[in-house]
């Protein structure tokens, strides 16, 4: 009998896993993701290449749902991100069944971390070429969460994290600019930090948000090239302000 | 924990036996089947043999303060009486009760195991597994054995984030919620009592008395039911163990005897 056991992840001489790390460049180059957790809602936004005329930008939806309260983007391999996203599905529902709940967001991440680590130290296959970013709110408490899993199968929480292309300079951005915030200002926050990397318009960006009541809203184009206004005409006020001179004082 | 299953493999396909990654379901443990010529009635008669008459008396209900557990404490092997002091309430964890009826073995050991998965899951996911969430378990994993001889008729009673929760769990793979449950074959004598005096608005000693006073009728009428009657109570900090009465001394409390006039007077007589 044939057994694919014949491991392809393994450790070089000085600790690396070189499979890994591979996967992990494959995730660079796939589009921007960001995710940004308020204290009443969480947003997530991709970077959207431009649509080719004759597809259906609907059926390449990059945001997608797990369960009502639980949602998901991912920078890297969409076709791995399709398996990934089924086999997290599948969990949701089986969970709900064994034990009469809702899954945590935590409990869903660990899920999806598990299988990715699984597929870094199992024979015949690769591991997964995609981070994910996961936000949802807790069933019981409504605390709202933003986890980031990556292709080693590491996982960890976060207030605000990009991931993709350009990564580094969304997250210098959020570092410097994080507050927290509600409603509105977390859509603002989140399209301002991908708007660093990514030229602007509702053409190119992809928003959805999540609260507690309405669960996965996807913005409207029109909504998101509303609100990239709004920031390009803060971004001119601030500008503004600093150029023009300092009122004169009164005598 | 797993079913020798090597003589079933070979059903299996060609190439890839079946990988972890795959699949998401584990497979349910299965036995090799015996070459007999009629199976269906092999398979009852072996079910008949196995299954004990749940001779016990156990009951749980739901009231304002809480949930009440109460059980009595026969085992009984036909008509010989194994023991008068079998646990017939398992501790499954602080805030977790679990009742025995039907086979000890099967009853401690599933209760045991759901223990083990009810503190793997508190570790992995830092709270604690529902009542909804442990009886589930419990009744997948009864089911899975369904068909194979397992006897368990049990109550699942405890005390989590949505308040007291009680579910009735048997190995036929059955799960019901309810506010009062009886298990055993004296629980017909256990309901007559128990459905009469239950209020939802009882204080923690009335429902004591209630339980007791039912798992003791149910003593007096059956004759696998005896031993001692065993309450317990659990809140909303976990479970506590109110009393542990006699039935026999139990019987002469709520049914004194009267001395009668013949006795008297003998026992002057010998003061004379």
């Amino acid at each position: 009998m044939a057994r694919y056991d014949r491991a392809i992840t393994v450790f070089s001489p000085d600790g690396h896993l070189f499979q890994v790390e591979y996967a992990l460049e494959a995730v660079r180059k796939g589009n921007a993701a960001v995710g940004v957790r308020g204290t009443d809602n969480v947003v997530l936004g991709v970077e959207k290449k431009s649509a080719a005329k004759l597809q259906d930008s609907r059926s390449a939806r990059k945001i997608v749902s797990l369960d009502d309260h639980v949602a998901l983007a991912c920078a890297g391999l969409k076709a791995d991100a399709r398996v990934l996203i089924n086999r997290a599905r599948i969990e949701c529902q089986s969970h709900r069944l064994t034990v009469e709940d809702p899954v945590t967001v935590e409990y869903i991440t660990r899920y999806i971390a598990g299988l990715q680590q699984k597929y870094t130290q199992s024979g015949g296959v690769r591991p997964f070429g995609l981070s994910t970013l996961i936000v949802g709110f807790d069933p019981y408490t409504g605390v709202p969460s933003l986890y980031q899993t990556d292709p080693s199968g590491t996982f960890s929480a976060w207030k605000a994290n990009a991931t993709g292309r350009n990564s580094n300079s969304m997250r210098e951005f959020l570092e410097k600019n994080y507050k927290e915030t509600s409603g509105q200002e977390t859509v603002k926050l989140a399209i301002r930090a991908l708007l660093e990397v990514v030229e602007s318009g509702g053409k190119t960006i992809e928003v959805a948000v999540m609260t507690k009541e309405h669960g996965l809203r996807q913005l409207e184009e029109a909504e998101i090239d509303a609100i990239v206004a709004e920031i390009e005409a803060e971004k001119v006020a601030a500008e503004a302000a600093k150029k023009a001179p300092a009122t004169p004082k009164e005598t | 924990m797993k079913l020798d299953t090597s003589g079933l493999e070979s059903a299996a396909p060609v190439w890839g036996a079946p990988s972890e990654l795959v699949d998401g379901f584990s497979a349910a443990p299965s036995f090799e089947v015996p070459n007999t010529t009629d199976f269906d009635g092999f398979q009852k008669e072996a079910i008949q043999m196995v299954k004990p008459a749940k001779g016990t008396t156990t009951l749980a209900f739901i009231f304002k303060e809480g949930v009440m557990v109460a059980a009595d404490s026969r085992a009984s092997m036909g008509g010989y009486i194994s023991s008068q002091s079998v646990k017939k309430i398992i501790e499954i964890n602080p805030y977790m009760l679990g009742t025995m009826a039907g086979g000890a073995a099967d009853c401690q050991f599933w209760h045991r195991n759901l223990g083990i998965k009810c503190r793997l899951h508190e570790l992995a996911n830092k709270r604690r597994i529902s009542v909804t969430g442990a009886s589930k378990l419990l009744a997948n994993i009864l089911y899975s054995y369904r068909g194979m001889g397992l006897s368990v008729g049990t109550m699942i009673a405890g005390w989590d984030e949505m308040g007291p929760g009680l579910y009735y769990v048997d190995s036929e793979g059955g799960r019901l919620k309810g506010m009062r449950f009886s298990v055993g074959s004296g629980s017909p004598y256990a309901y007559g009592v128990l459905d009469n005096g239950y209020r939802y608005d009882m204080s923690v000693e009335e429902a004591a008395e209630l339980a007791r006073r039912s798992i003791y009728h149910a003593t007096f009428r059956d004759g696998a039911s005896g031993g001692v009657a065993s309450v317990y109570y659990v809140g909303p900090n976990g479970w506590k163990k109110l009393s542990g009465d006699d039935v026999g001394e139990l019987h002469y409390k709520y049914y004194p005897v009267m001395p009668s006039t013949v006795e008297q007077e003998m026992v002057e007589v010998a003061g004379a």
